[in-house]
């Protein structure tokens, strides 16, 4: 039995779960964080209850993070050797750092903050929390240099039959870790933000503790509005380094079969894999080439002439990505992301306009929205690395060449199947306490208009369940 | 000094470690259903929640050692981390499934009411603590032991291979080691009935555990090549671990689980330097050829990826210690059990 596609698979199927928790953790990290200095700087108690009761959500979906974290520091060894032989003396390294520089500090100050809240000052206990998202996104730092050399290697020579590395700037300063790392830690700052206000909206629709989440949702749509303009920007430049160091992944993403100058974009396009061609499409004149380099014209190659190119460079084989997944994935992603843009403009008006009793249709879509983020983030990802096939490292090593020559199929099989099994038990539990403690609310009384401050401080806080 | 020897030293401290902090809470994981037996529904509850507190703030970041020796290795020795990896492939499934289900069942146990999820959690506690302290000292002995690795550096054996007498010892020997060390840790951070009771275990404990690791002792010597060789003689390393092994029972046997605590950290941080050493400089053993053994040279990333790595070493292992060991600082009081202390 080939191992390859099992294996493949629970590469996507480990990555998609853990990465289902990450962006969240990302943004909401920061958030309490927030939240608790600002109850450090003004006393005022409402923003030390905002802390805990987020901090709550956010330490059950840290526990899922960290834990399907632990299977990707071990996974490029187990199904992965050869991969792991070949660019280890490159790909090693950021791993090491990520967990030197990240794991510890946000592990060891996460438990410090649980546990910490008696016995710490104040402003020390904020501190915990700000190594907390420091820790997270210092994380995503790390592990996006790896991945990055994957996407676009350099700083390396071949030597000895391998990868090495020859320069460490250059890898950490890699055009694609410039654009991908804003991109990812903004997606989770959205995630977290419209997570946020979506909890906020549910309780606000039903007018429980109305200034506990309107102050919530307040700072959901500052920093949600600001963030989603941002992932378009920085989606926007990535777009650009993918035209110029992933030409295949570009032209998959917007199938366009053959090099065009101007560029068209492609609003919906229903092809015929087999002949690699269109059967019905809807394209906007230039619109491509403007988004690829700023003008009005401009070479945009076409997958059949890359793959042409490809065969003369690296020799016979066939170097198309699944088209139609990594069309679909990328529309996906930029549609979530134009509705979410949508949402947070709503949102500040919303906030600018004080209306926060509105039952408006838009208002009561806040708590559904939840899901696109996690949509837009999943799609993204699986664009990104499945428009990287047949590579591994782009244009360096080929997915078939990274196996594990030891492992059997049935292993790999075994082991892909346990894991899926795994993660969706854990993950239906993290969800069913994450509902729990979202619909439950902040364990304080409800508020009148001008009393949270005074009624937090009569009601002894409950004993922990 | 050169570059490799640092970080096969390095990676030797990133494991000793793990062993010394990790151990603890595997411990404390395994002890979890014995120290709270004969009890009411609701006192069990209690009792356990004390247990699982005692390690809450600490567990994640202890388990990071092994994250970090896991990349490190990754970074510094690809072909170890490749072949280790590769090779002990359905055992490290095994140790990383318990270690997902542990982890998460810490965070979530105590956040629902219903008995049954509680129960269910605390098993995941107990299987997920149980089995990683088996599995660590079952790889660690076929490390030293030798597997079947060919010339191309491919682990060619089954799962059974790493089942064998030598590793099964070593893996009762570590799981008894780390629950000792979990009653003598729980004893250290507890008052009243919990305090008792694992006193009670850590006395009832330390019999059995000097049996085996007296036994894994012995078998050492028949089952590696170390009359043969030595990397590095160990010299008194290895007497001072079971020296301080001995002494240990003394002070258990007083109650003074401080000093008894010390001690057997050092008995566990004594036997894997002493491993590490009788390794070096091998990483692996192949059992099938001498030659055909992982080395720190073989193995190896390139000098510039070491120069590299050993810089980011040096600034940051300091910090990381500073900080961990000022939350075991923060969290120094006992833990009576009363409601509001307790978080998990």
């Amino acid at each position: 039995m080939d191992p390859i596609p099992f294996a493949r698979a629970q590469f996507a199927i480990t990555t998609v779960y853990h990465f289902f928790f990450v962006p969240l953790t990302l943004g909401l990290s920061v958030m309490v964080a927030l939240m608790e200095t600002i109850y450090v700087r003004t006393g005022r108690l409402i923003y030390k209850e905002m802390a805990k009761f987020w901090g709550k959500l956010l330490v059950i979906n840290f526990a899922m993070g960290v834990v399907t974290g632990i299977v990707q520091e071990f996974q490029f060894g187990m199904n992965w050797s050869e991969y792991s032989r070949f660019v280890g003396d490159i790909f090693g390294a950021p791993l090491a750092i990520e967990a030197l520089l990240a794991f510890f500090l946000e592990s060891t100050f996460l438990g410090i903050w649980i546990f910490g809240w008696d016995r710490l000052s104040k402003g020390l206990h904020a501190l915990a929390m700000w190594m907390v998202a420091i820790g997270s996104n210092v994380s995503a730092l790390w592990i996006l240099v790896a991945n990055s050399f994957m996407q676009q290697p350099v700083g390396y020579t071949i030597r000895n039959g391998r990868a090495e590395m020859t320069d460490f700037f250059a890898l950490v300063l890699n055009p694609n870790v410039q654009v991908q790392f804003p991109h990812t830690v903004l997606a989770g700052f959205t995630t977290a933000a419209f997570f946020v206000m979506g909890v906020s909206a549910y309780h606000l629709l039903r007018k429980q503790h109305v200034e506990f989440f309107r102050r919530s949702f307040q700072m959901g749509a500052i920093i949600g509005a600001f963030a989603i303009v941002l992932v378009g920007l920085s989606g926007h430049s990535q777009a650009q380094e993918m035209v110029r160091s992933q030409p295949m992944k570009m032209a998959a993403a917007e199938a366009l079969w053959y090099t065009e100058n101007p560029a068209s974009f492609s609003i919906l396009t229903i092809g015929d894999l087999a002949q690699r061609r269109d059967v019905f499409s809807i394209r906007i004149p230039r619109l491509l080439s403007l988004l690829a380099y700023n003008q009005l014209s401009g070479e945009v190659k076409g997958i059949h002439d890359l793959q042409a190119e490809y065969v003369q460079k690296y020799g016979e084989g066939n170097y198309i990505p699944p088209v139609a997944v990594t069309y679909w994935t990328f529309r996906i992603m930029v549609g979530s992301g134009i509705l979410l843009g949508l949402l947070g403009l709503y949102a500040v008006f919303v906030v600018m306009g004080d209306v926060y009793d509105t039952r408006r249709f838009v208002w009561r879509l806040f708590p559904y929205a939840i899901a696109l983020p996690y949509i837009a983030n999943t799609s993204g990802w699986l664009m990104t690395e499945l428009g990287r096939v047949p590579w591994v490292v782009y244009g360096v090593m080929k997915i078939d060449e990274a196996i594990s020559p030891t492992v059997s199929g049935g292993m790999v099989l075994f082991t892909f199947l346990a894991f899926t099994l795994l993660y969706a038990a854990l993950m239906g539990a993290t969800i069913y306490l994450l509902r729990k403690y979202a619909l439950a609310g902040p364990p304080i009384a409800q508020d009148g208009e001008q009393g949270a401050e005074s009624s937090l401080a009569v009601v002894p806080q409950p004993a922990q369940d | 000094m050169d570059l490799n020897t640092l970080w096969f030293i390095l990676i030797a401290v990133l494991y000793i470690g793990f062993f010394v902090l990790e151990g603890f809470d595997f411990g404390v994981g395994m002890l979890l259903p014995f120290l709270s037996r004969h009890a009411d529904a609701e006192k069990q509850d209690r009792l356990r929640r004390t247990i699982i507190n005692t390690i809450g703030p600490h567990w994640d970041a202890n388990e990071v050692w092994l994250l970090t020796a896991g990349g490190a290795t990754f970074a510094a020795f690809p072909h170890w981390y490749a072949t280790l990896f590769s090779g002990f492939y359905l055992a490290l499934f095994l140790l990383l499934a318990a270690l997902i289900v542990r982890g998460v069942a810490f965070e979530f146990r105590s956040k629902d009411e219903n008995p049954k999820w509680r129960k269910l959690w605390d098993g995941c506690i107990f299987v997920g603590s149980a089995i990683p302290a088996l599995l660590l000292g079952v790889a660690f002995a076929n490390l030293v032991r030798g597997v079947p690795i060919d010339s191309k550096m491919h682990y060619v054996g089954t799962f059974f291979d790493l089942l064998n007498p030598y590793s099964i010892v070593a893996g009762l020997a570590t799981l008894l080691t780390f629950a000792l060390y979990g009653a003598i840790f729980l004893a250290l951070k507890t008052k009243g009935e919990v305090m008792e009771r694992a006193k009670e275990a850590a006395r009832r404990l330390w019999m059995p555990t000097f049996g085996v690791t007296l036994l894994l002792l012995i078998m050492t010597y028949f089952y590696t090549d170390i009359l043969a060789r030595l990397g590095v003689n160990p010299g008194f390393i290895p007497i001072g671990g079971a020296v301080a092994f001995l002494l240990s029972y003394y002070f258990i046997r007083r109650g003074h689980m401080g000093w008894a605590f010390i001690l057997v950290a050092i008995a566990i941080a004594f036997a894997l330097l002493s491993e590490f050493m009788i390794l070096f400089p091998r990483v692996m053993v192949s059992s099938l050829n001498p030659e055909w053994s992982l080395t720190i040279y073989n193995a190896s990333s390139s000098p510039y990826t070491l120069r590299v790595m050993t810089i980011v070493a040096v600034i940051f292992v300091p910090i990381v210690l500073a900080y961990q060991g000022w939350s075991y600082w923060v969290f120094r009081k006992r833990i009576s059990g009363a409601p509001e202390e307790l978080t998990y």
